[in-house]
């Protein structure tokens, strides 16, 4: 188990205050003027050598992000930061927890981030839902304004930075960059083609760089401790420290802060109180928010939690949202309900996901009660194939994987309920004799 | 709402609410929103105008608020942009209301890690309430909506009730929240069962000496 000493969230469950005293207490805002004196490139150096991967799924090295903004920003398009608090994906609950218990982990992130990649103000784009997390956000930006962290001449350092908040209202596609960009700016979050990237041309054209909560917040405590020490946890290309969040058929849900690459079974059984009904009784995983397929109990078991051990068994860590099931779970209700979210969800701009989603959707609920045809499975495997891949962003690729892994893994019990209602056995006559 | 069955643009939603204009408190939360957008780019306050005003409208009801069209309209005018734009933002989003809600709009979450825990009995008891999905109670007290992921996952099944979420339901709490509400008190929301936020149930187990006191752990580095 992860030592109290190495955690970064340390006021994650809220037992504590959020205000800057408190944080201040707990170790934040200490000298953030001399992380900064480190200058530009030194820092980027720092959180590239802690092995950082990003936090919000795609897993894409942090400093090498930062490191692609250009380094000296013309006057008419200053960089920006854009903070991606748009936490939507099912299963996930973390970026909250930071938000409104420990929010000056952020707003520290933010300033350290926004001044290694030159930019001139930090967005902070909070899913609107979050509402009383949002309240708590302005304050904590408020705050620090007042104590002249932020803005003019921030912490003493010379380097003026803007952190302003935004409040979504309700789009899980805002949470994918460009439609993130697209939302700040006014309109419908519609996600742009790429290129151009947004660190060419992002937020009202300028040069943007889009992280998630996770990768900002624990920027500050990496800088202080160092990379070796970000370092020293998880496998080689997995590095450090992470939230996890476990919800489901565990005895226990929780989110706590573990080292990456620890186990499945260590995680549950240290923190969640073993799986509901003992181990036998686990059916199956979602082990990174609902757009990476399921894994069956056999191979989760043991399975190491980090990028390339989930990856080994065709999943992923994504958000590292753990959704467990047990064997009274109905397993293609379970899938069925994930298709709609994603139909649900879809902003309607490509064709494939916009028809596809809801074509998926309904074969799903066919399958789900067993009013489908053998042959309809392969077709709907099919249906994903063509999805998967033909849309501007990641959302069709997201609907299309739970479905490809419940084929994978629980064909047969598909099968089982065609079967039982009789689909097969007495095809439907085209016409009339 | 996505679903909304009818946007009413009648000659009486014009004139309840053509001459809808910002109140004096608003006015200074409109200005201070307008402050966070670089000069020209007035229309990234959209979203926010958008909530300030459905806030309104539910002030000025006692519901949780909509948006009717001569309000869409003001919100366009104020930014500077044609009706239209912002007419596609409220249809795009879903926490903006197009037809009128109850009092109370209650959000149940049905997506999959709220469904693993029970969301099925939430909304039972909500039905068993008199509560119908996508309707509003003929007392104009709740509206109940079945919602994608709120992300309280660790917390589920959970509800968002107008601005506050209640975690960790089942059926009889979700029938206690609802009386109370009905008969005007204020139930406590948050988790239902006790437990400290997505802490797991019995105590935290790890960062234990926090809870009494805000410990400080740079000491402790090496």
């Amino acid at each position: 188990m992860l030592a109290d000493k190495d955690r970064i969230f340390t006021n994650v469950y809220g037992f504590q205050p959020w205000n800057i005293d408190a944080a201040i207490m707990r170790g934040d805002w200490d000298n953030t003027k001399d992380l900064m004196a480190l200058g530009q490139d030194a820092i980027i150096d720092v959180m590239k050598a802690s092995g950082l991967r990003g936090r919000g799924g795609a897993g894409f090295p942090t400093g090498t992000k930062w490191s692609f903004m250009p380094k000296e920003p013309k006057p008419d398009r200053p960089n920006f930061l854009v903070i991606n608090a748009d936490e939507s994906e099912p299963g996930s609950c973390k970026d909250r927890e930071i938000i409104r218990h420990d929010p000056h982990k952020l707003i520290e992130g933010a300033l350290i981030a926004g001044f290694a990649m030159r930019a001139r103000a930090a967005y902070i784009y909070i899913r609107g839902e979050y509402i009383r997390e949002a309240e708590t956000l302005f304050a904590a930006v408020a705050e620090a304004y007042d104590r002249g962290f932020i803005g003019k001449n921030a912490c003493g350092s010379g380097y003026d930075f803007d952190v302003f908040v935004h409040r979504g209202a309700g789009a899980y596609i805002c949470g994918e960059e460009t439609a993130m960009l697209e939302s700040l700016e006014g309109k419908k979050g519609q996600p742009r083609l790429k290129p151009p990237f947004p660190a060419g041309a992002g937020l009202y054209g300028c040069p943007t760089t889009v992280n998630n909560v996770e990768s900002i917040a624990v920027a500050p405590t990496i800088l202080r401790r160092g990379a070796a020490w970000f370092s020293s946890f998880g496998a080689e290309n997995n590095r450090g420290t992470k939230l996890f969040q476990i919800s489901g058929h565990v005895n226990k849900p929780c989110v706590v802060e573990e080292e990456m690459s620890i186990s499945f079974r260590d995680l549950i059984e240290t923190h969640c109180g073993g799986i509901r009904g003992g181990w036998d009784n686990l059916l199956a995983v979602i082990p990174g928010g609902s757009s990476v397929p399921l894994v069956p109990a056999a191979q989760i078991m043991d399975c190491a939690m980090d990028f390339d051990g989930l990856k080994a068994v065709g999943s992923g860590l994504g958000t590292a949202a753990i959704i467990v099931m047990d064997k009274s779970t109905d397993i293609v209700r379970a899938i069925s309900r994930i298709s709609y979210f994603y139909k649900h969800e879809s902003c309607g701009q490509c064709t494939p996901c916009r028809e596809g989603t809801g074509w998926m959707w309904r074969v799903m609920e066919r399958m789900r009660t067993g009013d489908a045809e053998l042959s309809e499975i392969d077709m709907l495997q099919q249906v994903t194939k063509q999805v998967e891949g033909h849309s501007i962003c990641a959302l069709g690729d997201a609907a299309a994987w739970p479905i490809q892994g419940l084929i994978k893994h629980f064909r047969p019990e598909m099968e089982r309920r065609i079967r039982e209602r009789g689909g097969d056995t007495a095809p439907m006559m085209e016409a009339a004799e | 709402m996505a679903e909304a069955p009818k946007i009413p643009d009648e000659a009486e939603t014009r004139a309840r609410w053509g001459s809808f204009a910002w109140t004096d408190e608003n006015q200074v939360k409109a200005n201070e929103i307008l402050g966070r957008y670089p000069k020209g780019r007035e229309q990234s306050a959209s979203i926010p105008f958008l909530d300030l005003a459905q806030r309104q409208v539910g002030a000025e009801t006692q519901t949780q608020g909509w948006l009717p069209v001569p309000v869409i309209e003001f919100v366009a005018r104020q930014i500077g942009v044609p009706y239209m734009r912002v007419y596609e933002v409220v249809t795009f989003y879903t926490m903006f209301n197009l037809a009128p809600v109850g009092r109370y709009h209650v959000q149940v979450c049905g997506t999959t890690p709220c469904m693993l825990r029970g969301s099925d009995d939430v909304l039972a008891a909500c039905k068993n309430r008199g509560l119908v999905k996508g309707g509003t109670t003929p007392d104009g007290m709740f509206t109940l909506t079945e919602v994608e992921c709120l992300g309280t996952c660790a917390n589920a099944p959970m509800v968002q009730i107008n601005d506050d979420n209640f975690e960790d339901l089942d059926y009889d709490k979700t029938t206690e929240i609802l009386e109370a509400l009905a008969s005007g008190g204020t139930p406590t929301p948050g988790p239902q069962f006790g437990r400290r936020a997505s802490c797991p149930e019995g105590g935290p187990t790890s960062l234990k000496a926090m809870v009494d006191a805000n410990h400080d752990y740079r000491g402790e580095w090496a």
